[in-house]
């Protein structure tokens, strides 16, 4: 096996478990948003502070965003992101594959 | 298209899907409206000069090499993906990475600017996360300051011969961090009303920082990972941009 190999395999793994060590060791915590708590902090700081913009798109629905079409809009963009990374990844690992089929002819 | 091609489409959409559905309400940036007018504007001034250097940057990089929008394209969608998953972290709360590492390693700090705000505009406007007032500082913070930070750390790692991989991981996750540092100097400027600026900074930082770090190396070894894919399979696309030299492949 490969250097390349054998340190993208560990790494792979090094990244699920950061992802859900704190799943399992913290159960039942509500993981919520940072941004929330930096919100908070800056009330607790400021005293009550009222926002003075809401964002457009809530203006626009007359309130907050439904979780589930928040999380449709996510997927979107994750999805535009994977794509174009994929497809450019495809044509990169083809090529090769092609080169090499080139030079044994 | 070939078959493979479509197989790794398909693969990328079902990752995406799977992905997807994990997701919860939760935001990294600074909200719509929590930074007092002035601030928004002089944020946003600030940007201006690097959005523009940023962009004769882009121009002039593809101009040199058609070729080159691969990597661009996929740095920046590096960023897409990176900054839409939200990542449990061990303080019991969500928080999310910056991607931009990638794309300041490969092509330096300004041209990311133009990536990030893309990223930024579209969560603005359609998530309602981060904001359209707070649209500059938080393109200061994690397209500007976060990989110039990166940049520098590549640079300083290259000169002292540290291994390649080590020197990618170390620069993406510090620029990471430090995209967080500069949130919370930003939100201290603004909301210091008790204690003066540096204890608000402190207060700010203890909220965000740890529950980045963990996050932080997570984004160092995702971008080593996409790094070690471009060098096994992009060798052409990474010399023509001058991040490998020539000798050292043959």
């Amino acid at each position: 096996m490969g250097k390349n190999k054998k340190t993208t395999i560990l790494l792979i793994i090094a990244a699920v478990l950061i992802i859900f060590i704190p799943l399992f060791a913290l159960k039942g915590a509500e993981f919520g948003g940072s941004d929330d708590a930096g919100s908070v902090m800056a009330e607790e700081i400021t005293g009550k502070y009222e926002p003075w913009f809401t964002p457009v798109l809530e203006q626009a629905l007359n309130g907050e965003l439904p979780g589930e079409i928040e999380s449709l809009l996510f997927c979107i963009q994750t999805g535009i992101g994977v794509g174009i990374i994929s497809f450019c990844m495809g044509r990169l690992v083809e090529r090769k594959h092609q080169e090499s089929l080139h030079k044994k002819e | 298209m070939t078959k493979k091609e479509k197989r790794s489409i398909f693969a990328a959409v079902l990752f995406a899907a799977v992905f997807g559905t994990g997701v919860s309400a939760s935001a990294m940036h600074i909200m719509e409206g929590y930074l007092p007018l002035g601030y928004c504007i002089a944020w946003g001034v600030i940007c201006i000069p690097f959005l523009v250097a940023g962009f004769i940057k882009i121009k002039k990089c593809l101009a040199d090499n058609r070729r080159n929008i691969t990597l661009v394209a996929m740095s920046g969608a590096f960023i897409f993906v990176i900054s839409s998953l939200k990542i449990p972290s061990i303080t019991g709360s969500c928080s999310h990475m910056t991607g931009t590492g990638l794309g300041a390693i490969l092509f330096g700090p300004l041209a990311v600017s133009i990536l990030g705000i893309i990223v930024l505009i579209f969560q603005a406007i359609l998530l309602a996360h981060g904001g359209i007032t707070t649209l500059g500082a938080n393109t200061f913070s994690m397209a500007i300051a976060g990989p110039f930070i990166s940049f520098g750390i590549y640079k300083l790692c290259q000169k002292f011969k540290v291994n390649r991989h080590i020197c990618v991981f170390l620069a993406a996750s510090l620029g990471d961090l430090f995209t967080y540092c500069i949130t919370s100097i930003q939100l201290a400027l603004a909301h210091n009303q008790q204690g003066g600026i540096a204890a608000a900074t402190v207060k700010f930082l203890g909220v965000f920082a740890p529950t980045q770090l963990p996050l932080a190396i997570l984004e160092g070894i995702l971008t080593v990972l996409i790094i070690i894919a471009l060098e096994t399979y992009g060798t052409q696309e990474l010399m023509e941009i001058g991040f490998i030299k020539k000798e050292a492949v043959k």
